[in-house]
Formats: C-alpha cells, structure tokens, sequence
C-alpha cells in the first residue's frame, strides 16, 4: 500500500472510532489536557499493523471502540500480597471503589481521585498529567497512550513528599465479562521522597493503563506490577517516568495468561547520576496468548544508568515480543546502558520476536544490548533428571531459574519471594 | 547381582554409529571394579546409558540392577532406583542453587521410594558434614550449580551428591582427571568412606594412580566397544607399565 493511502486509511479509521467519543466531564486544568490529549490521537492516528512498533503485534482490539467480552476467572489462591502491611486503593471494572479500599489518610503522601482533583482550578497534576505522555511521542507515536489520557474515566493523584511507611497497592479487580477499563494515574515524587506502588489483577475484559511518574531529584521510586491471570482479558499499559539528578525508577512486572498484553514503558532520564531499572517476566501458554513489551529509555543527563532485563517463558504456541531502545542523547557521557531480553522457548511452535535497538549521540558510553531465544538445555535437564528429579520438575526448575535473573531486579526480597512462589504455582499447574 | 549387563549393543540415535559391541559386566554388592580402555572406545557411552542419556540406541543386550531391567526406566527412576553417575564432565546450571539442587534430588528419590522427605534442619546438617569431609567451601555450595567451579571443584561436587543421595551402584567417569594430588586423596577417602557391602562400584579411569587409592577387585579392559579382557588390579599396573598394545595385540 503506498504511503498516502495508507495515511489516508489511518486518518479514516481514527475518526470513526473517535466520531461517537465523548470524553469524560472534567474540571477546567484536566478538560484541556484531554482535549490536548485527544489533537495528539487524531494527528498520530490510531495504531496501525504497518506502524514500525506494531508490526508484531496487532492492536485493533485494542484500540476497537468495543472490548471482546473476557470469562470472569477466579484465581483461587490468596489476594496478592496479602501478608504486607498496604495502602489499598480498589478499583473493579476501572471504577474506584472506595468501600473496598483503605482510608486514603497516610503520613508522606497525598493521594486524590482524579476526579476531584480534576475539579479544582489549581492543582499540581496539570504539569504532569498528559504532559509526560506527550513528550513520550518525541521519537514514536504512542498513539494508545494519548487516548488513554484522552478517556480515563478514573484513577488516583498521589504526591509522595516523603517516606510513607507503607507501600501503595492498586489493586484491580473485575465484575463484569464485558468490562472496557481506562484508568490513568498521576504520581509526583517530591524531592528525596521515595514510594512503593504496587499494582495487581485483570482489571477489566480489556484495560487501559496510564501512568505518569515524576521523579524528582534525589527520589525513588518502585513500581512492582503483576498483571492478572484471567485467560481472555487484554491489557495495554503505559508507563511514562521522568527522572531527576540522582532519582531512582525501578519496576518489575509480571504477567501471567491474558490473550493480549502490551506493556510499554517510555522512561526519560533527565539529572545526572539517575538510574532506571525496567524489567519484566511473562509465562504464557497456547496459541492465544501474546505479550508484548516496548521499552523505550531516553539518557538525557551524565553518569545515568539505565537496565532492562525481560524473560519470557513461552509454551504451545504463545508468543512474546520485545521491542526495546536506548537512545542516548549527545552530552549524556558515562551512560551505562543495558538491555537484555530473552525468551525460553517450551516448545517448537512458541515465537519470540525481538527489536533491540541503540542510538547514541555520545561517545564516552557504555551501552550493550542481547537478546536471544532458547529451549530448556538438555544437558542441565539430563543432568538433573539422572540426580532423581523428575522431567517435570526438572523443566519446571530451570524454567524458574531462567526467570530468576529478572525477578533479581526487584529490590524488596520479600515480594520477588512472593512473585517466585507465583511463578513456581504455574509453572505446577501447567506442566506438560 | 546387583549390576548386571549382558551382550550390551547400542548404537547412536542420529548415526549409523555401533559404539557398544556386545559388553558383559557383572558388579556384585561390595565390590569396586575398574574400567580402563583407550579414548573412545566407550565406556562414557557405558556410563550414559546405563543412567539413561538421550541420543542412543539399544540394539541387543540387558542392562538390570539389582534385577530391575534398566533400559525401561526413565533416568530418575534409574537415580531413585539407586544408580548414580559421577559425569566426566559435570554440568553448569546457571540459576539453580547447589543447595536447592542438592536437596531437590534427595526429596525427588526418597519420595519417589516412599521414604519421607528430609526436613531443612536434618538436610543442612548432612551436606555440612559431607562438605567438610570433601573440603568443600561453604561458600561453593551457595552458588548455582557448578558455576564458576574449577574442574577439580566440579568433580568434588560429583562426590559430595553420591555422599548425599548414598547411591547403591556408583558409577565414576574419570573423576580422577583434573584433580591434583590432594584432591584426589579427599575424593578417594570420599570414596572409600562409601564403600560396604551393599554397595558397588564401577570406577571408570585411565590411570593407575586413582586405583592406588582406591583398590579394585576387579578391573576390565575396553576396547572397541567391548570388555576385552578382565582380572584383578595387576591388570591396572600391567596398562600403566605398557599401555594397551600387549593387550589388545594379545586378545586381537
Ligand atoms: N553423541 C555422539 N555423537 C557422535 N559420536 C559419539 C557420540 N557419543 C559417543 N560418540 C563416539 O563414540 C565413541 C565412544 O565414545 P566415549 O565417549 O564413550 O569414549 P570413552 O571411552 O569414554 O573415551 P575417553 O576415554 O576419551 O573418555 C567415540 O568414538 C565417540 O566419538
Ligand atoms: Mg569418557
């Protein structure tokens, strides 16, 4: 197809499947920054099978006016942790349910609906909510992530100003088969401040995720996700971080089943001496299972350091993409930049796809990038089997050790032991 | 008997490649026999098959412990069943704790033979206790599973796992190679302190030297593919003094 009728078809898609929408009645700050938000879906256009970052993974039921219903699924095992002691925050089918969840009142943060802080004429978030997004479309349009600030129907504001003695856990849960979920939150973590978001569940039939974290200089922040176990759900999350001068953005997701899972991750370093740890894990099984994560980090400042580890444990047929860039902008010396991806490939028909890239502006850096694709070593597995342990444990042992590389990304002992005992229970109840 | 093999033939999976010929061993309970044999002439492929490797194929022959016919049981049901091979060349496990290993294999036989599992407590006092025989660091055993090790450390690792699991037919796969001479008087005391009268051994090496630790009672030849000649631990002197030519140019 050439070029312009190819523009041509987008530009037509996207207004028809924005020509019913309505977005969401807002205070005066927010209205303009859907409105901003939405010239940003209608210039770029929605995502396209042709799009040079969608062309392993199909986004029309994602960006599909309606959802594909999703089967409710009970995952009969103890909520997530449940054995730490958490600020919950609830939300069932993308709606804020304040019964459910803890009182909001915690010393070191603020946290706000965005709704209500969408009233007020003045609030901190304008300079964050959209903002972050927009300038995540410099090198690649995220047109998803655009709408998703166009839409959000729901979400928190939290300001971190100082160290709150628990971890803030979003905790979302489904009712409803048919559920399209927009949620878009906003986290500002002030000077030397430092947090722990916790994130968990399907959320909906399909969700959209949006998350701005700013990262104020010499602050933290720690983002561990597991994204739930519901077969037929479909997830798109973004994640938009700005670091400041010795700021710390770590997060770890885990992903579990889902027919469609896209993760993207845009982070931007922008003070000396930040460091940024982006890592993910996925165990997929069947043909109708697909994962993808699109990392982009931007090293905009000196001394930086930025890793991205991401395991994929693939069988029958799943498939796993991995898109991941490092741009390393000219005057941002002594970057350190890894990225490492690779997938354990269960069986013949499981694929894997990778998109390793690096663009670098400077030449005092050290940047490295690998990716690579393998089955269980056979010789580890005879190994093993010949010292009495089963196939299937055997599998099983060196699957989790594939996957532990990743899991030692995330800084709280406690909740990689809790995400390794996850691991290990699928990993049992779907053995071969 | 407790390892019995008869007119063993098995060739490669993937080749038309004979490697065994027709090999007869018998072990009995107690008993440290010795192979020796030129390189390549089979007996690692012994060993493999015996434990149950892929990428072979039985062609003729019997392979039975303590009555059990081998060949039909898969490798785990082989180590349950009280076979273990000290590899010639041990395997890195990035990721997998040698501890985790170690006691995964212990609770994988004893469950698989209906004993009850040890508990953390018990299982640390035993590999501690073995370790310091073997004069393995503590630090050795927090690390995966043969990585980073020397190739003396591997095969100290080897004999620390037949201590631990207390197999009842051993088989070791030149696990003399690569030690030096301390070395090799822990792993030989390691051996000796295992030896009794229900268990065997098959003691695979091209040197006198570990048989000098170690007495056999017996000790077989190999060659092409077969026993080719079998007696008592003179048989071991008579290869380090001449190599094989006399032999083989006698039996040929
Ligand atoms: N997987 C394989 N593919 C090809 N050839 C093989 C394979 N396994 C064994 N062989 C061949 O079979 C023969 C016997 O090998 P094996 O390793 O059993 O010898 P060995 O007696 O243990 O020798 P060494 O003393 O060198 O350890 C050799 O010729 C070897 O090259
Ligand atoms: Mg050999």
């Amino acid at each position: 197809m050439a070029k312009a009728a190819l523009k041509q078809q987008k530009t037509d898609a996207t207004e028809a499947r924005l020509a019913g929408l309505r977005l969401p009645e807002s205070g005066a700050w927010l209205r303009e920054a859907r409105e901003a938000a939405l010239g940003r879906v209608q210039a770029m256009g929605l995502p396209h099978r042709r799009d040079e970052y969608w062309r392993f993974t199909d986004p029309t039921s994602l960006s599909a006016a309606e959802p594909a219903p999703a089967a409710l699924f009970d995952p009969q095992e103890a909520p997530l942790f449940d054995s730490v002691d958490r600020l919950r925050l609830v939300f069932v089918d993308g709606v804020f349910d304040a019964e459910a969840s803890d009182d909001l009142a915690l010393e070191g943060i603020e946290i706000e609906r965005l709704a209500e802080a969408g009233a007020k004429d003045i609030h901190w978030a304008r300079d964050v909510y959209g903002r972050l997004e927009a300038q995540g479309h410099e090198k690649t349009d995220r047109p998803l992530a655009a709408l998703n600030s166009a839409t959000a129907t729901d979400g928190v504001v939290i300001r971190v100003t100082g160290t709150p003695a628990k971890p803030v856990h979003l905790v979302y849960e489904r009712a409803s088969e048919r559920a399209d979920a927009v949620l878009h939150h906003v986290v500002k973590v002030e000077q030397g401040a430092s947090v722990t978001l916790l994130e968990t569940g399907p959320g909906a039939a399909r969700l959209s995720t949006g998350l701005e974290v700013d990262v104020a200089d010499g602050a933290a922040c720690h983002l561990v996700r597991v994204q739930g176990r519901d077969h037929e759900r479909r997830a798109e999350t973004s994640v938009f971080a700005r670091l400041g001068t010795e700021s710390t953005f770590k997060t770890f997701t885990l992903t579990f089943n889902g027919v469609l899972t896209r993760n993207e991750c845009v982070v931007e370093l922008t003070g000396d001496d930040a460091v940024a740890h982006i890592a993910g894990a996925c165990l997929g099984a069947g043909k109708d299972f697909h994962h993808d994560d699109t990392v982009f980090v931007t090293h905009d400042a000196v001394d930086c350091e930025s890793r991205q580890v991401f395991k994929k444990v693939l069988r029958n047929a799943a498939t796993g993409v991995f898109q991941g860039k490092i741009l390393v902008r000219k005057g941002a010396q002594k970057t350190d930049g890894y990225q490492i991806s690779q997938s354990l490939l269960l069986d013949d028909d499981a694929q894997f796809l990778a998109k390793p890239e690096l663009e670098i502006y400077a030449d005092d850096v050290a940047c490295s990038h690998g990716s690579t694709s393998g089955a269980i070593d056979p010789e580890a597995l005879f190994y093993l089997r010949s010292r009495g342990v089963g196939e299937v444990e055997a599998t099983n042992l060196l699957t989790l050790a594939f996957v532990a590389e990743a899991l030692e990304e995330i800084e709280d002992e406690a909740y990689a032991d809790e995400l390794r005992e996850r691991l290990a229970g699928w990993l049992e109840r779907h053995a071969a | 008997m407790l390892l019995d093999i008869k007119g063993l033939e098995v060739k490669l999976e993937e080749e038309d490649k004979q490697i065994l010929k027709g090999v007869d061993l018998e072990v009995e309970a107690g008993k440290v026999h010795a192979i020796m044999g030129p390189n390549g002439s089979g007996k690692s492929t012994l060993s493999y098959v015996l434990s149950g490797r892929d990428g072979y194929e039985v062609t003729g022959g019997s392979a039975r412990l303590d009555g059990v016919d081998l060949l039909e049981l898969e490798p785990e049901e082989r180590a349950a069943a009280g076979l273990f091979l000290a590899f010639q060349y041990p395997v890195e496990i990035p990721g997998v704790g040698n501890m985790t290993f170690l006691r995964t294999s212990l609770n994988a036989q004893k469950k698989a033979r209906g004993e009850p599992e040890v508990s953390s407590a018990d299982f640390l006092k035993l590999v501690r206790e073995k370790a310091k025989s073997l004069q393995i660091d503590p630090d050795m055993l927090k690390r995966p599973v043969n990585m980073g090790f020397s190739g003396g450390e591997k095969k100290r690792n080897e004999i620390l796992q037949m201590a631990i699991l207390e197999p009842r037919m051993c088989i070791l796969d030149e696990t003399d190679s690569g030690l030096d001479v301390d070395a090799m008087k822990l792993v030989s005391d390691g051996v000796n302190a295992l030896r009794d009268a229900g268990r065997g051994f098959l003691v695979i090496t091209h040197y006198q030297r570990l048989l000098n630790h170690i007495t056999p009672d017996v000790v077989h030849i190999m060659s092409d593919g077969r026993i080719v000649k079998t007696g008592g631990p003179e048989l071991a002197l008579e290869v380090e003094e001449n190599g094989y030519g006399d032999i083989l140019g006698e039996v040929a």
